[in-house]
């Protein structure tokens, strides 16, 4: 029954985002209120059902109802309870579901938050929101219905993958979906102002709090996959650029430009038909990765078992919105007005460099990913793309980008003095290059790439310090910079501040893990030492203990640094009941300059196993700048300039075409 | 180029993209011969089936032209090439095992129970090797020649057919050539 209720209730929510995209849109060109104003009502509806559906389903989840055939291929009844949940997620059908709900929540948070937006372009944000959920919520029912029934049902379910029953997991998934679909507001944003004609300041502003809170969850949700990567899967790896994950990394990049370049259209009316072009393109690579890792096109770890017809679907989805949408483009675009002029250097000319870097990065990874398929399509062999090409490219492509983003905040809008600049950058140039030489020399690391990376840190490190110091240059302490913090465009600035700080972190941990780690694969037997580095492992055994769903074999390994313990680690390997995959659990030891990481291999008889050693120096870094990103961009978001009711602009008619504010931050 | 055509780039870009992945549906990813074809065999390391003390590596496999079967108990259509392999096996030809995620008594029992046609067996209990060696499932089948180079790959259970027509001829050719 309860079930029957959740499938009826997808079934009321896709005749409702039908009626979310149909009739506002209509109403809104030709003038019909009460079309126009179906919107909110319609995205609330939608947004209930879908939550019952959800309900539904988590509950089918909660009684083992194993008549459900969803329910019986990814849940059972030893399965912990905060996984019974997760596992709601855990396979393609529920994932498309909690897909939609998390649309419709947006659509709701759109429908509220955006009381001060023009009636008709609401609606049409709402209706273009409606046809995306149309879409989902049709593929669910007619290709992937996570309601369909087992006969005779099952005694006992199958398995969630065992990969998936860990805490970052049970977040992973809603972060980053949180990402995807919430670029899709951004989209509708763009693609309901295309409709409009009125592609203006004001455009930029309502857009970037929603482009920013988006970009955030995507940046949380690929910084969890890549921890729980590491963690979870033993190798001590963190990045793998598998499709999948680049299929999440695509949408980030062109979120990145997003962000900047909307920033521009915002503050000086310029690169407007550019900032559209990126909205656009952030969502339909979000729908690309969907289309990615649920077609079965590409082989990956991440893949969800596949189907053609499933694949084809999407991939019609995917051609009317982005075809459609593009088509509006070519439509509308011609008759954008030009913002206004830069000279050659200025915040808008290094903005523009930002993005350009940014969209090479892009079509380096799209072609990577995609070469595959492209080489069998057109018959020139079978390729596979690896971890040499992804590494190069980023490793040439993100230096630059790190020059011109040191530069960008000290530099003004419209037109800057090449001297002043150079004043400003000359410190930063000879500070980083003398702490860059100094780790460089043979007494301190000897590694270049080491050098470069603390030059290239520095470099975006002090000349943060230099910017902050300008904005707050006539203004006393700490007291001041609260003041700021509370005023208009002070928290967009300090949001950058701390990404722009999460970026000069995350290159420390990149380098200085991939250039100092150490690791070994070594046979112990139980009682024996090993040294790596500084440090002396103790192997003390591995014994067999009962988990709540698995089998545990426990191992126990010491770690001593001059002597003194510093750490007791539990490195396990669990076979789950089900499954019987066994996994591994890494013991880790976390600190802020390194981790030690030891993860079991085989068993190799007599208590003697395999283990993998790793000493990890500065890996922290890569998350903790993952976070100082996050939390950057969620500063900027609550910005309270984002929050003020623009009372002048209730109707598009009156909305003024130009630039808005003058402030000197973006 | 006249003026409008410059904002229909992208729609074009994205029909070119649109189209190679609607041509992209039609092949099979799995079908994709291992890109370790030609390349030496990825180092290994792995207890054996019998003699956990002993290790099998990708040494033990050089100096003579080899299969390597991925196989497991867990896995049918292993249950259903076997014959083919035994039948494989008396004419001399080393196979060599890769257990592939599968636990070691059960692994025995099968062999007891239905013919050991192998030299030795590697017992993958993670499926990390069959990582390294991209494993997309068992049963899989390595031709690997004197040098250790992987000359072929067969996906899923091995037939009578595909051994006549692909798999011994080249098995011929790899023991004349030279080595």
């Amino acid at each position: 029954m309860i079930p029957e209720l959740g499938h009826y209730a997808l079934i009321l929510a896709l005749c409702l985002a039908m009626v979310q995209a149909i009739f506002p849109m209509i109403g809104s060109l030709n003038n019909t209120p009460g079309w126009v104003n179906l919107a909110r009502p319609a995205a609330w509806g939608q947004f209930v059902f879908l939550a019952i559906a959800f309900g539904a389903l988590v509950q089918s989840f909660l009684v083992n109802d194993f008549s459900v055939l969803y329910v019986a291929q990814h849940g059972n009844t030893q399965l912990p309870l905060a996984f019974k949940v997760s596992a709601v997620w855990g396979a393609h059908e529920g994932s498309l579901l909690l897909w939609a709900l998390i649309l419709g929540g947006w659509t709701v948070a759109v429908s509220l938050f955006g009381r001060s937006l023009p009636d008709d372009m609401l609606a049409r944000v709402l209706s273009v929101m409606g046809i995306i959920s149309i879409g989902f919520l049709s593929f669910m029912l007619f290709t992937s219905n996570p309601f369909e029934r087992l006969f005779p049902a099952a005694l006992e379910g199958g398995e969630l993958n065992p990969l998936l029953q860990d805490f970052g997991l049970v977040i992973h998934p809603p972060m980053l979906y949180m990402g995807y679909v919430g670029m899709s507001v951004a989209f509708s944003f763009a693609l309901a102002a295309l409709i409009g004609g009125k592609l203006d300041a004001a455009w930029a502003r309502w857009s970037r709090p929603w482009t920013l809170v988006a970009w955030v969850f995507l940046t949380i949700g690929i910084t969890l996959g890549s921890w729980w990567a590491y963690y979870e899967l033993g190798w001590g790896g963190w990045w793998f650029w598998d499709p999948v994950e680049n299929a999440s990394f695509m949408p980030w990049l062109a979120g990145t430009a997003l962000i900047h370049s909307l920033a521009v259209t915002e503050k000086r009316g310029a690169f407007r038909r550019w900032t559209v072009l990126l909205a656009l393109l952030a969502f339909s690579l979000s729908l690309l990765g969907t289309f990615l890792v649920r077609s079965g096109v590409l082989t990956s770890v991440h893949a969800f078992a596949t189907d053609p017809e499933r694949g084809l679907f999407i991939l019609a989805f995917l051609s009317f919105v982005i075809g459609g949408s593009l088509m509006i483009y070519a439509w509308r675009a011609p008759s954008i007005p030009r913002g206004g002029g830069f000279a050659m250097l200025s915040r808008e000319s290094l903005l523009l460099s930002n993005n350009l870097i940014l969209m090479v990065t892009l079509a380096f990874v799209l072609l990577g990913t995609l070469a595959p398929l492209l080489y069998d399509a057109l018959g020139w062999g079978k390729i596979s793309v690896g971890f040499p090409y992804f590494n190069t490219m980023f490793v040439m492509l993100m230096p630059i980008l790190v020059l011109f983003m040191a530069a960008g905040p000290l530099t003004r809008w419209k037109q800057q003095d090449p001297t002043t600049l150079l004043r400003s950058l000359r410190i930063a140039f000879i500070l980083s290059l003398v702490g860059g030489v100094l780790v460089a020399l043979p007494m301190l690391s000897g590694s270049l790439s080491a050098g470069f990376a603390v030059a290239l840190s520095l470099w975006l490190v002090i000349t943060l310090i230099i910017s902050a110091r300008q904005r707050l240059q006539n203004k006393q302490g700490l007291a001041s910079l609260v003041t700021d913090l509370a005023s208009r465009g002070g928290r967009s600035y300090y949001g950058m501040w701390l990404a722009h700080l999460g970026v000069a972190v995350f290159i420390i941990g990149v380098t200085f893990v991939t250039q100092f780690d150490v690791e070994k694969d070594i046979r112990m037997s139980p009682g024996q030492d090993v040294t790596l580095g500084d440090f002396l492992f103790r192997f003390e055994g591995v014994e067999s203990k009962p988990g709540p769903n698995y089998q545990s074999q426990f191992g126990t390994v010491r770690v001593f640094k001059d002597k003194q313990e510093i750490a007791l680690l539990h490195p396990e390997k669990r076979t789950y009941q089900v499954q019987r995959n066994p996994m591994t659990e890494a013991g880790i030891n976390a600190g802020f300059l390194r981790d030690i990481y030891v993860s079991l291999g085989e068993p190799l008889g007599k208590g003697e196993w395999s283990l993998r050693l790793y000493y990890k120096p500065f890996v922290r870094w890569i998350w903790l700048g993952g976070l100082l990103i996050s939390l950057g961009g969620l500063l900027a978001a609550s910005d309270p300039r984002y929050r003020m009711r623009l009372a002048t602009k209730r109707h598009t008619s009156s909305v003024t075409d130009g630039p808005i504010g003058q402030g000197s931050q973006a | 180029m006249p003026g409008f055509v410059r904002y229909l780039l992208p729609l074009f870009a994205f029909l070119a993209l649109a189209g190679l992945l609607y041509k992209g549906l039609s092949l099979d990813p799995k079908k994709i011969p291992s890109p370790l074809i030609d390349k030496p065999a990825p180092t290994f390391s792995l207890p054996q089936l019998y003699a956990p003390e002993k290790l099998l590596t990708q040494n033990d496999l050089k100096n003579q032209v080899s299969l390597l079967n991925v196989w497991a108990t867990w896995c049918g259509a292993c249950r259903q090439e076997h014959p083919v392999v035994m039948q494989l096996a008396k004419t001399g030809v080393p196979i060599y095992g890769l257990n592939y995620k599968d636990k070691r008594p059960d692994a025995k029992r099968w062999l007891k129970q239905y013919g050991n046609p192998y030299r030795a067996n590697a017992f993958d209990e993670e499926g990390r090797v069959g990582i390294n060696w991209g494993v997309y499932g068992a049963p899989e089948t390595f031709v690997i020649d004197k040098q250790g180079i992987i000359r072929h790959k067969h996906i899923g259970p091995l037939t009578t057919e595909a051994l006549n027509r692909d798999i011994l001829p080249l098995i011929k050719l790899l023991q004349e050539a030279d080595g």
